[in-house]
């Protein structure tokens, strides 16, 4: 691989152990400005875990994983959020009686200026209420007429894309999708991939993990094949079919060399 | 295969009739809705205004049945003093109610720190303010207690309340030897203690200081839980704790401080119940714990967490007060008013299953 960037994500022999199962067996991890990177792998190849790793779910037994040069160590989810990684879940961990706008800014609500604010806590709802419509806008959502409705009354691919809007519009360095289209139809699926190509388009790096070979192909800059807790080999969309990926994927062919890390 | 990876960056074969079809996931389409559809979306973003609803049709057929004696100011005074205390365990239960979670112990609690103010005030003759104080340090901690083990050792609210609620009781029939602390003793030692039992007259209404209490409370915790970071994520963790933890709420320590803060309501309560009672009385508030959870769920909150307004149970328990009163005055035996409130409750929880379940 040419890229002579410095990867912005990067993960070098990281382990994670629960119990006797060893779910990320050494696992490296590169991700570059601006790139698109999709992780495939079988079930149970440790995809999951590696994702938890980054986003701060979990916390690694072994290894090192570093942002932008810095070495980090997440013990949450909020400390990787504060570091700029957004991560959409695959169970889009919104709460569904909570309107769009309260779940846009859980957990880092917007205070009114001034007394009630500094001293009662007043949560300025206008203004938050006026960012989440503004950020729903960007990214072409904002037929959502409604920012007070609860998020269980839209249908899976808005709420899909009121969690995309969220990751977008907080993530200052990486975003992280789990499975965005996999519990949706095939017009809501192309949406997604659309808001994907959006948030690229504006910088942010993007890993994106799913199981649908033609959406990672079709989206995709390059695809990191995991495999029995570790990185396997990163492929180029352009190089390889998908039926070689799913073979990497599954250990039927072997990987190509010059990109399986030593 | 290999013709896919040629217009990787084009759409995929299958999805080439798409380019004909609405593009836009996030739109609404207007389905039409029957008269029924309305009302349970309705009652879908105000989950409050069934028991709206059901207190303004029960006062109006009270006040066929009973007559004038029901509107009378001074039988509504009486109402709202009636209900005072459970009430403000009802505000209490909310908070841990609207967590998913349940709390038995409310009314053990507030027994408990009762005794606590008055031996403190009366026994030891520490000053009252001071009695009340630790009182309220003691309601906070034995609610951090519950939320610890439901938190940290990971058991359920139902089992640690329970016990909870056994242990708390024990330890004020020890602390106050089963034995009251007598009206008397009370004016002469720490009339403070008394205050919220005494009362202004506007007409002939009585308004004693404990109902004034009540809807301060529910006031305040009205305010925390919908203005205030705090009380969004009380709503959340209900909701669904996971997505909740997912989303950056450290939902353990926001879970500690909302059994605190119940108990802290406890507390606040077990000295309204001083005034209410007349005497520190460590067999009083037997049933609190129930009728408790009663005003909840017949205010409308939810018993499986997150959703429900908290000022829900305070007409629960307007409910409960109107329907006791209204078939005393009317003459009904009392055994039909708990025949009544058991049904009003199986018939709430009946609605909001029933509200839950509204479609998009």
């Amino acid at each position: 691989m040419s890229n002579t960037q410095q990867p912005v994500l990067k993960a070098r022999g990281i382990v994670k152990r629960y119990g006797r199962v060893t779910a990320l067996d050494h696992a490296d991890f590169d991700l570059y400005p601006g790139e698109v990177l999709a992780v495939i792998g079988d079930n149970g190849a440790g995809k999951s875990s590696l994702i938890k790793a980054l986003s701060g779910a979990v916390s690694i037994d072994e290894g090192s994983i570093e942002l932008d040069g810095e070495p980090i160590g997440f013990t949450s989810p909020m400390e990787a959020r504060e570091a700029g990684i957004e991560t959409v879940y695959q169970n889009l961990a919104l709460s569904p009686a909570l309107s769009i706008a309260d779940n846009m800014f859980m957990g880092r609500e917007l205070r009114k200026k001034g007394f009630l604010g500094k001293y009662f806590g007043a949560l300025d709802h206008k203004e938050m209420q006026r960012q989440a419509r503004e950020k729903l806008t960007e990214l072409g959502l904002m037929t959502i007429q409604n920012i007070n409705q609860a998020v269980e009354t839209l249908s899976g691919g808005q709420r899909q894309g009121v969690a995309v809007a969220r990751a977008a519009a907080f993530g200052s360095r990486v975003v992280i999708m789990d499975e965005p289209t996999a519990a949706l139809g095939v017009k809501e699926s192309r949406r997604v991939l659309d808001l994907i190509a959006d948030v690229k388009a504006r910088g942010m790096p993007i890993v994106l993990i799913s199981h649908n070979m033609p959406h990672v192909f079709e989206v995709a800059d390059r695809i990191h094949v995991h495999r029995l807790g570790k990185r396997l080999c990163t492929i180029k969309p352009d190089d390889y079919s998908m039926s070689d990926a799913v073979a990497f994927m599954t250990g039927a062919k072997q990987p190509p060399g010059q990109d399986a890390v030593a | 295969m290999s013709e896919t990876q040629k217009s990787s960056r084009q759409k995929q074969e299958f999805e080439q009739t798409l380019e004909s079809s609405d593009s836009n996931v996030a739109t609404f389409e207007h389905k039409h809705r029957s008269l029924f559809d309305n009302v349970q979306h309705f009652l879908h973003g105000n989950p409050t205004m069934v028991p709206v609803i059901v207190l303004i049709v029960s006062i109006i057929i009270f006040g066929f049945v009973a007559g004038s004696k029901f509107f009378s100011p001074f039988n509504l005074s009486l109402i709202m003093q009636q209900v005072s205390i459970i009430g403000i365990l009802a505000a209490a239960q909310s908070l841990v109610i609207l967590t998913a979670g349940i709390d038995l112990s409310v009314g053990a609690i507030m027994v408990l720190m009762s005794v606590i103010m008055g031996q403190l005030a009366v026994t030891i003759g520490i000053p009252a303010p001071l009695a009340i104080f630790v009182g309220f340090i003691g309601g906070i901690c034995a609610g951090a207690l519950n939320g610890f083990l439901v938190t940290r050792i990971k058991l359920p609210p139902f089992i640690v309340t329970l016990g909870t609620w056994n242990i708390f009781f024990a330890l004020n029939l020890w602390l106050s030897g089963a034995q009251s602390i007598r009206s008397q003793t009370l004016d002469e030692v720490a009339p403070l203690l008394k205050f919220f039992g005494e009362s202004i007259a506007i007409g002939g209404a009585r308004i004693t200081y404990g109902s004034i209490l009540m809807l301060v409370i529910f006031g305040a915790l009205w305010y925390i839980l919908n203005h205030t970071g705090w009380g969004r994520h009380v709503y959340a963790i209900g909701d669904d704790k996971e997505a909740a933890e997912l989303s950056g709420i450290r939902t353990n320590r926001t879970l500690i401080t909302v059994y605190g803060l119940a108990g802290l309501v406890c507390a606040i309560g077990a000295w309204a119940s001083i005034g209410r009672v007349g005497s520190v009385s460590p067999q009083s508030f037997q049933e609190a714990n129930l009728q408790s959870i009663t005003a909840v769920v017949i205010g409308g909150i939810s018993l499986f967490g997150g959703r429900g307004s908290i000022i829900g149970p305070l007409i629960g328990a307007l409910i409960v007060g109107v329907f006791n009163s209204g078939l005393r005055l009317a003459g009904v035996d009392v055994l039909w008013q708990v025949f009544a409130i058991g049904w009003l409750t199986i018939i709430a929880v009946a609605i909001d299953q029933w509200i839950r379940k509204v479609s998009s």
